[in-house]
């Protein structure tokens, strides 16, 4: 193929069977080498967050061992498939979450699983990929940047899903789902006055949002603003969170010697908020360390995205990239009180299977699409 | 191609790349904020979190608060709080768990198919831990336990206050029941509350009155060791620890007279079938029963999943409310209801006669709408056709009055909706006319009305169907001539602490005003007559009374018998027998007690529904009690 043609004649150097063999899989060996070592990192705090509890901690390594097949197996996926199977995924997504929203009607209920007997999933997290996806597969033969009328159609793109998953109700994946499409869009090249223009209407819009929000919701922002006022309720979550972060100090507690964390007092301490364990634990040292390879991940995800040959891979990778940094953001932020608690779990640290295997899908995807080296202007 | 602007491949890798450094940018500025945050916890206030962190060897302990007590009419207890003994485990003194746990069930104290969900409950919780397996253990259980204790190292029994009901499964379709909380309960209240109570109202009145009864929670702080152990020993030498008392949840005073309902369960026997009494003159219901039973101790205890299989796989389904959720046709027990319509909307008067000859037909077809006595009533006036429970006369006065006449005078007396009783869960029935049909049916040539349905509704058979709480609350009226009052079962909120009761005042519904109030008393005679009359079709089950009666029989088909076929009673699976009622009020001339049976696939509502309120009836009004 073409691009294999000019990535192997630009990189013609002494490669070693390593790095053939990564070549092979279409991996890439510094983001491999990243995401490892931050997943064995996430697996040893799981460990002491969980308190010593083996069975929740296999499951957790059974569910790596999946998300890291996952991975694999859509790195091999040619990048050309990944876009033509773009529109049928986005729509398969669409309509699962339109009928998790009618079962959840009879069930009368928030409704987010959909259960197919032998595994139950959420359609919910799909969308996470395939919105991203589907407004490059738009954009990717389109002149950039998107005229008005353009920006208005991705923007639909998003809307659709984002408001089921709103629906459901699940704010956090709504907001990360919203967030993926809009990134692609900004790294399109959207013109600066459509991004301005932008963020005035939201900024006018969030009163309105305040109504749609349900009770606890509000709860949730009123008590970041004051977490004093509900110390049993709401507001628990933020306030020992940021004790045990910071009880931690420079060195931390030492692993499994949190007290917080060990002694209940920290609620969700092995899902949403794990980073306050970290904190605890491993002290500011660990977070960082933690924090230095989220960045990591993010920048080299970027730079492969910059290599990628098509609008469509560019576009994809990068928003894969920046959703993961999003993730980070709003996780971390949550935890040391200065985003509201949204339910985001730490990626790649978190107890939980979905949405870890949903990112390793992610960078198997941004692996597959970088395999195709881009245009150089000879 | 029409498109203006040029696809610039280079353009568009150079605007990434710009887009993608200032992502980056910002990315590592947001990151770098949540670093110096950090920075800020960690070090600037690492001293202050250090010491809260201290602070937190104190730990808060939730004190749920007693639930409240439920009365009936008579001060009697229905639901009250007993101490509990549950069976805990601790898994660090347990040398084997699968033994132990195989142990506990060879003494009949744990069932099999509860120990995968147990043993998951136990690996879930800290070492240290007590973990209740079972929630209430009887007296036999406690003696078993306490024989076989020595081989059971780290199984012990431990107390909390339990809900338990006295009366057992009488009542049950009232009371409800407690259960343990589930994810779904959590979402009707809030989570806060519940912090350390065990149960929450699943049905019934203790659903409904969940928000009164629970009361609020409260929490102390106890001391622990580094391991999270509770270290009670200091409690006393720490003034500081902060204890925050829980409020008891509000008793409830019912309008339930539990011996009466007793004795009205006790009729209905082994059938399937429902009674309803209530006082016309407020509203209160005395009796509300539903059979078969079940016994809410079993959900308070917390059911095993074998008794729950077996509750809700019965044929008889004995979980089912019928006395509120059961709609049936309510045949000939709307009869006294349909003449006060004839004689309201001034088609018939009460000397008017109508022959019967055994069947009725509409002008212009040959269909026979057939008496339920072959051989014809002959002439009969209005008491007569009510006495005797003449189909002809009423299909003809139902086809007089036209569907959508009888609707409105029919949805007045509360047919068609949930009377709106004080507990959840109540079906509303159907009312037909024609609007209903046009909305209940999706294909067009279904939605017409015709005019045989409404020769049909005349003897309450058709699309109409009611509850038996609906039929009660509809004869009410006819008890006190006119005033109206919703059913209720809570007569007073209690104080617990104060014992101060708060009444709560009948609720009065619109008052039902007639033309010309003489149509009550021809009415109500011939309700009369029913019981006493010469060919009164419940005279058997009211003689020897020495109040009188104004009732209805209803024999309500559950399958159509064919044109030319005869229905045999002896033939007829026992789930295709009609279904027996009866409605009646006494003392006729001043009311006291409303009382409506049903009984499921009974039979005559004469023989076999009519006996139960005489019994009901004697008990109340004499109080005496002869089965």
């Amino acid at each position: 193929m073409m691009g294999s043609a000019f990535g192997e004649s630009r990189t013609r150097r002494n490669v070693t069977a390593g790095s053939r063999l990564l070549r092979a899989l279409h991996l890439d060996g510094p983001l491999l080498l990243l995401l490892s070592v931050t997943c064995a990192f996430g697996l040893l705090v799981l460990y002491s967050a969980s308190g010593g509890n083996t069975g929740l901690w296999l499951r957790q390594a059974v569910r790596l061992g999946v998300a890291v097949a996952a991975m694999l197996v859509l790195a091999q996926v040619p990048a050309r498939f990944l876009r033509i199977l773009t529109p049928a995924i986005y729509a398969a997504g669409v309509l699962l979450l339109v009928v998790v929203a009618g079962l959840g009607d009879i069930g009368k209920g928030a409704q987010r699983w959909l259960d197919l007997g032998f595994v139950r999933f959420q359609p919910s997290e799909i969308m996470k990929l395939a919105v991203p996806m589907m407004c490059a597969w738009y954009l990717h033969d389109r002149a950039l940047p998107a005229s008005f009328g353009e920006t208005l159609v991705v923007l639909a793109i998003i809307l659709v899903p984002v408001l089921l998953i709103f629906e459901q109700p699940d704010l956090g994946t709504a907001l990360l789902v919203a967030a993926a499409g809009i990134i692609v869009l900004l790294l399109s090249g959207l013109q600066w006055k459509f991004v301005f223009a932008g963020t005035g209407l939201a900024a006018a819009a969030a009163p309105l949002a305040w109504f749609l929000l349900h009770d606890y919701q509000r709860r949730r922002v009123l008590t970041l603003l004051d977490p004093q006022s509900d110390p049993l309720g709401a507001g628990y979550h933020i306030i020992q969170s940021q004790i045990a972060i910071g009880s931690g100090g420079v060195f931390g507690k030492g692993w499994m010697n949190g007290s917080q964390a060990q002694l209940e007092f920290l609620p969700e301490r092995s899902t949403d908020f794990i980073f306050a364990v970290i904190g605890e634990e491993l002290g500011l040292l660990g977070q960082l360390l933690l924090l230095g390879l989220y960045l990591g991940i993010i920048g080299r995800s970027l730079y492969l995205a910059n290599e990628c040959r098509d609008t469509f891979g560019r576009l994809v990778s990068g928003g894969i990239a920046l959703t993961f940094f999003v993730y980070v953001f709003v996780n971390t932020g949550m935890v040391t009180g200065i985003l509201p608690v949204v339910g985001v779990p730490l990626p790649l640290v978190s107890y939980g299977g979905t949405s870890m295997v949903t990112l390793m899908a992610g960078f198997g995807i941004l692996m597959s699409l970088r395999s195709q080296r881009k245009l150089v202007r000879t | 191609m029409r498109r203006v602007k040029v696809k610039d491949l280079f353009g568009e890798q150079r605007t990434f790349q710009v887009r993608a450094i200032l992502a980056a940018l910002a990315a590592a500025l947001l990151i770098s904020l949540v670093g110096a945050r950090l920075f800020w916890l960690q070090v600037v206030r690492h001293d202050y979190y250090a010491d809260l962190s201290q602070g937190n060897r104190v730990r808060i302990e939730p004190l749920p608060p007693d639930r409240g007590i439920i009365y009936d009419r008579q001060g009697r207890v229905l639901a009250e709080n007993t101490p509990a003994y549950q069976l805990t485990v601790t898994r660090e003194q347990v040398p084997d768990l699968d033994a132990t746990l195989a142990r506990l069930v060879g003494l009949e104290l744990l069932e099999q198919d509860d120990l995968p969900r147990i043993r998951q409950l136990l690996v879930s919780r800290r070492l240290f831990e007590a973990v209740p397996v079972r929630l209430r253990l009887d007296e036999n259980e406690v003696g078993r336990y306490a024989v076989h204790r020595h081989e059971l190292p780290g199984v012990d029994l431990a107390t909390r206050m339990a809900r338990h009901y006295p009366f057992g499964p009488v009542g049950v379709h009232a009371l409800g029941y407690v259960g343990s909380i589930s994810e779904d309960d959590l979402k009707r209240v809030e989570p806060g509350d519940y912090f350390g109570t065990a149960s929450i109202g699943k049905t019934g009145l203790e659903r409904a009155y969940e928000n009164l009864l629970h009361g609020a929670g409260g929490f102390r702080e106890v001391l622990v060791n580094a391991e999270g152990r509770s270290m009670q020993s200091l409690g006393d030498s720490s003034p500081d620890l902060r204890i925050s008392r829980p409020v008891a949840g509000r008793d409830l005073e019912l309008s339930l007279d539990i011996e009466l309902q007793r004795i009205a369960e006790e009729a209905l026997g082994e059938n399937r079938g429902a009674v309803i009494a209530l006082d016309p003159w407020t509203g209160d219901v005395l009796v509300l029963a539903s059979t078969p039973t079940f016994d809410p101790n079993k959900f308070a205890r917390g059911i095993s999943t074998a008794d729950y299989r077996a509750l809700t796989s019965d044929p008889d389904q004995p979980l089912f409310n019928r006395a509120l959720r059961g709609t049936y046709p309510p045949g000939s027990t709307i009869k006294p209801l349909m003449a006060l319509a004839g004689l309201e909307a001034g088609v018939i008067g009460p000397d008017d006669t109508r022959f019967c000859r055994g069947f009725f037909t509409l002008p212009n077809s040959r269909h026979r709408y057939r008496d339920w006595k072959k051989t014809g009533h002959g002439t009969v006036d209005m008491k007569e056709a009510v006495m005797t429970s003449c189909d002809v006369y009423f299909y003809g006065l139902a086809a007089t009055l036209g569907i959508d006449r009888i609707h409105d005078s029919m949805a007045r007396l509360g047919f068609g909706k949930p009377t709106g009783i004080d507990i959840e869960g109540e079906r509303g029935g159907i009312m037909p006319s024609t609007e209903w049909k046009k909305s209940a049916f999706r294909q067009r040539e279904m939605q017409v009305w015709f005019p045989g349905e409404t020769v049909i509704v005349g003897i309450g058979q058709g699309y109409w169907s009611a509850t038996p709480l609906q039929l009660a609350h509809a004869t009410a009226v006819l008890a006190t001539r006119g005033p109206h009052f919703k059913p209720r079962l809570v007569r007073a909120v209690r104080d617990p602490v104060t014992r101060e009761s708060e009444e709560r005042a009948p609720q009065a519904l619109e008052p039902v005003v007639l033309k010309d109030p003489a149509s009550w008393e021809v009415i109500v005679d011939a309700m009369v007559a029913v019981t006493t009359g010469p060919r009164g079709t419940a005279v058997r089950a009211a003689r020897g009374a020495e109040y009188s009666i104004a009732g209805k029989t209803g024999t309500a088909q559950v399958f159509s018998v064919g044109q030319q076929e005869k229905y045999d009673e002896d033939t007829v699976a026992e789930r295709l027998k009609d279904h027996a009622l009866f409605v009646a009020f006494a003392p006729a001339e001043q009311p006291k007690l409303v009382v409506a049976v049903l009984v499921e696939n009974g039979g005559h509502g004469s023989s076999v529904a009519a006996p139960i309120a005489r019994r009901v009836f004697d008990a109340y009004l004499l109080g005496t009690d002869a089965p």
